[in-house]
């Protein structure tokens, strides 16, 4: 019943959902260890008590998303071998060499000083904290930075040699290998994603807190702190945005065929269609809303520019159109509603009313997973828009599969779904849960020295992690002696 | 044996599995643990004597196999589908331990389920990363660049001993580091663990040596034949004296020297696997030089773990000094 085409299928459904679940979590904590990172910046500066609560009532969730990051991505960096063997023969030794990279100068540096940002406060001192934090969101950068030079050198490649035996050998220079055509681009592109993506997180659960006690003070401080980050980082990544895809138009010509919808060549300026229904078999997209010469306009900087479509490029290299098309307008749609919430609280904070419309706090509570639904959105545009090569032009994905068969796959992708949604399900609703309660003074804990342990209605204890309020993962300024329970 | 580039990344890869087996080894050795300490405070200080630093321990994981992938691309093609069921077990345990570690806390309603997850997580772990060992020991076949083998081959008598052999031996690794963690009654109960995963440890190598030599000519030629024979002989005998005085050892310290004499047991034991192999990374025909990436490959990386390294371990080492001492009973002060 299953023949080699389903094991590739297979395989690709399997790459695609434990990617996708793995990134859900960098996304988010990238913006996290930053955002982290200016709280202790901001309580070492001011010593102010707000910043520090803020800090410990994010690290606990910091800890929860950071340990599903670190579990999927051992997943990912195993599965180029499990199910992409002959993509991990040929690519090897280009792309092994920068994953090495990253396992060295980021993976070590994040879980090296992760542990004495969780529970190290009492052991170092405040400064030595921070130096630990900051070593975290740095750590978490740089590993971005190499995981997507090598994603970028498989849309781009650029700077090898083939070998005798097929492998992609590297040429003289890495520096044209890490620093491909399109790497700076979907760097900028995706680290400013991610931390929108945890402003919007940030100011959902500010929003949430506000619409519940407008006086509240944290709420107000991080409600505010992301607006800003959504004023003034949204309209940057839109340019950005529109940069990258005028790099891809250079690269890679087809996906953005297939990101526009445009089946047709148009000679003399080609239309942006906004909305409409693309069909494959007829080469055309139905229902189309467009407008006319806009689309050239966009990538071509000039109306009447011509515009090559589909037609000039042979069936059997083209990506699939529907899924590229609808993925890359979800995640442009939400870009512009991000960018219209980041507007709004300008205009309410020059009203002095930030803290008081509660259209924008509900709007912003809507809002709060939207950038995760535009990082997967983006990235499935880049990800099947690259179709059908892995490397670019150059290894076909069909032909990068292991020799695997159907039902190993299979079973292990069903493997994969049930863990994942048990196990990620549960995170997730840890991570809620936390978020639920409300950030108030003294955030679990108390200035070091002080002894006495705020309790906090409704919280558990986990005794020997020294505070009883069930952050047991964060900061224990305050010690408890073993069954010592409220 | 000359010393070329790729015979020193065959030694990076063996140090990154060696820092991983040992210490991720005690990490999921106290997850295998887990189930003979008492609920409560005992369980809270086992865990709460990993969990600053199990995340930088599984680190060397992904150096294991990301510096195979950049070093030896075409071993970590073949190996990983040639062992396809067992790395997914292994990375489905190793899921379910590491969220463990931030679960139980969350959420003692159902800390029940999540130690049982720590324990299952870690058992499948050892069990599938041993299995794997055995696996590429009793050898690969390759035709083509690929795997040639079918479903089941990594499933035999011989590949239960070494998942067995790697469980006994993580246990042990993980009660020393408690006995060194620990103290009062829990320092006690570990080192009765300890004592028995000793002896079950010591049994289970005895028996996969022997086993070796029987498994293949070229193996047992050279374990048993002048002049391999004086190269290989240290190896045993040392193994030998370490084994004496660790449970020696067991029956009266109370602090590290348990644990490091483990330690030593495990890298004897590596090396006289490595031994065994040389100078194949696939046995029986795949060498580290038909499987190595080009030197241009390997020079860069070079230039990398020789800048990092030094820092890597510096850092590391400073973690694990922050933590120093006997877990407390309320948590790190
Ligand atoms: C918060 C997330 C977010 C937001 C609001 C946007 N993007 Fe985006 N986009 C991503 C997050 C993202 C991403 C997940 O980070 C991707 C996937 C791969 C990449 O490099 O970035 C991406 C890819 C991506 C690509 C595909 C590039 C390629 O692989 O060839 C293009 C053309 C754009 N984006 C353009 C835009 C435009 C014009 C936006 C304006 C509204 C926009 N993005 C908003
Ligand atoms: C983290 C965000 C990412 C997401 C959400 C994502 C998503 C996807 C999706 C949806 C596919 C399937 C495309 C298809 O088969 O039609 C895919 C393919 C692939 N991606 Fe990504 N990707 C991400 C990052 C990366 C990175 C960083 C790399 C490289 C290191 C990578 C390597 C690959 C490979 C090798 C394939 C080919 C296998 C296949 O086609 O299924 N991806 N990805
Ligand atoms: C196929 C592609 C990918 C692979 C093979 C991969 C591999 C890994 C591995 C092995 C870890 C665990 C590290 C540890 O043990 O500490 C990890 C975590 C992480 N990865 Fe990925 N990764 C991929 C995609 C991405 C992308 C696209 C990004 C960001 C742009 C990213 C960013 C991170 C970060 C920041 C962490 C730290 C954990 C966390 O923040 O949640 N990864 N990844």
């Amino acid at each position: 019943m299953f023949d080699q085409l389903d094991a590739l299928l297979l395989a690709r459904i399997q790459f695609a959902f434990t990617v996708s679940f793995h990134f859900i979590f960098p996304a988010f904590s990238i913006g996290l260890a930053s955002f982290l990172a200016v709280l202790e910046g901001l309580w070492l500066r001011t010593g102010k008590q707000l910043y520090l609560d803020l800090f410990k009532y994010w690290l606990k969730i910091f800890a929860i998303a950071f340990a599903m990051g670190v579990v999927s991505g051992i997943v990912m960096s195993y599965q180029f071998g499990t199910n992409w063997s002959v993509f991990s023969d040929r690519t090897g030794p280009v792309l092994g060499p920068l994953m090495a990279y990253e396992v060295l100068t980021a993976f070590f540096l994040e879980a090296g000083f992760l542990g004495v940002m969780l529970f190290g406060m009492e052991r170092v001192g405040r400064k030595l904290h921070f130096a630990a934090t900051l070593m975290v969101a740095v750590g978490t950068t740089i590993s971005a930075f190499w995981i997507l030079s090598v994603n970028s050198w498989m849309q781009t490649p650029v700077g090898f040699e083939m070998g005798a035996n097929g492998q992609f050998l590297p040429g003289p220079s890495w520096w044209t290998i890490v620093f491909n055509p399109s790497f700076p681009y979907r760097l900028v592109h995706t680290v400013l994603a991610a931390f929108i993506t945890t402003a919007f997180v940030v100011g959902g659960v500010g929003a949430w807190h506000l619409l519940k006690d407008r006086g509240n003070l944290h709420a107000r401080k991080m409600f505010s702190m992301a607006m800003w980050m959504a004023a003034l980082v949204v309209p940057v990544q839109i340019v950005a945005g529109d940069m990258h895809g005028l790099n891809t138009l250079e690269h890679q010509p087809q996906k953005v065929m297939a990101m526009e919808g445009h089946y047709q060549s148009h000679p003399d300026g080609a239309p942006l269609i906004l909305f409409g229904i693309p069909d494959s078999e007829a080469r055309e997209v139905r229902y189309a809303v467009e407008i006319p010469k806009a689309s050239s306009l966009i990538l071509k900087h000039d109306p009447n520019a011509p515009l090559a479509g589909l037609d000039t490029i042979p069936r059997d290299e083209q990506p699939p159109v529907g899924i590229v098309f609808w993925s890359f307008r979800i995640m442009v749609g939400l870009g512009f509603a991000m960018l219209g919430v980041g507007l709004w609280s300008l205009l309410a904070r020059w009203r002095g009313k930030l803290y008081e419309w509660s259209g924008l706090h509900r709007v912003a509570l809507l809002m709060a997973p939207s950038g995760f639904v535009a990082v997967i959105a983006g990235w499935v545009t880049t990800e099947v828009g690259r179709q059908p090569y892995v490397v670019y032009n150059l290894l076909r994905t069909a032909d990068a599969a292991s020799p695997l068969d159907a039902p190993a796959v299979g079973a292990s992708l069903l493997a994969f779904v049930i863990v994942y949604f048990f196990v990620f399900g549960a995170g997730v609703w840890y991570i809620l849960h936390l978020m639920h309660k409300s950030p108030h003074p003294g955030e679990f804990g108390v200035k070091r020295g002080d002894k006495g342990p705020i309790r906090t209605a409704g919280i558990t204890p986990g005794p020997t992690q020294g505070s009883t309020d069930g952050d047991a993962h964060t900061l224990s300024d305050d010690r408890r002696e073993p069954g010592d329970r409220p | 044996m000359t010393i070329d580039l790729t015979t020193v990344w065959a030694f990076i890869i063996a140090f990154a599995v060696f820092a991983y087996v040992v210490m991720d080894g005690f990490d999921l050795g106290i997850g295998i643990l887990f189930p003979t300490f008492e609920v409560g405070p005992e369980r809270d200080r086992a865990m709460n004597s990993i969990a600053p630093v199990w995340d930088g321990n599984e680190t060397w994981l992904v150096l294991g196999g990301g510096g195979l992938f950049a070093a030896f691309p075409l071993a970590y093609a073949v190996i990983l589908p040639a062992t396809y069921p067992l790395i997914i077990a292994m990375l489905l345990g190793l899921v379910f331990r590491g969220v463990a570690f931030e679960y139980r806390w969350r959420d003692p309603g159902h800390r029940r389920l999540w130690d049982a997850a720590f324990t299952g997580g870690s058992l499948v772990a050892a069990m599938a990363q041993g299995m794997t060992l055995g696996a590429l020991l009793q050898g690969i076949e390759v035709v083509d660049r690929a795997y040639a083998g079918s479903w089941w081959d990594w499933l035999t008598p011989y590949t239960l001993l070494t998942g067995l052999g790697t469980v006994a031996g993580y246990a042990l690794l993980g009660a020393t580091w408690l006995v060194w963690k620990l103290d009062g009654e829990s320092q006690d109960h570990s080192r009765r663990l300890a004592k028995r995963a000793a002896w079950a440890t010591l049994l289970l190598m005895g028996a996969v040596s022997l086993y070796n030599v029987f498994l293949n000519a070229e193996y047992a030629a050279r374990w048993l034949t002048a002049p391999e024979i004086w190269f290989a002989a240290p190896v045993p005998i040392l193994t030998g004296i370490v084994a004496i005085a660790l449970l020696r050892a067991l029956s009266v310290a109370r602090h590290s020297k348990p644990f490091w004499l483990s330690l030593m047991l495990f890298f004897f034991g590596m090396a006289g696997l490595g031994f065994t192999i040389w100078p194949n990374v696939i046995p029986p025909d795949v060498t580290i030089w038909e499987a190595a990436a080009p030197e241009r490959s390997q020079i860069f990386m070079l230039v990398g773990v020789a800048i990092t390294m030094p820092l890597i371990l510096g850092y590391t080492a400073w973690a694990y000094w922050v933590f120093r001492g006997k877990v407390g009973h309320e948590g790190y002060h």
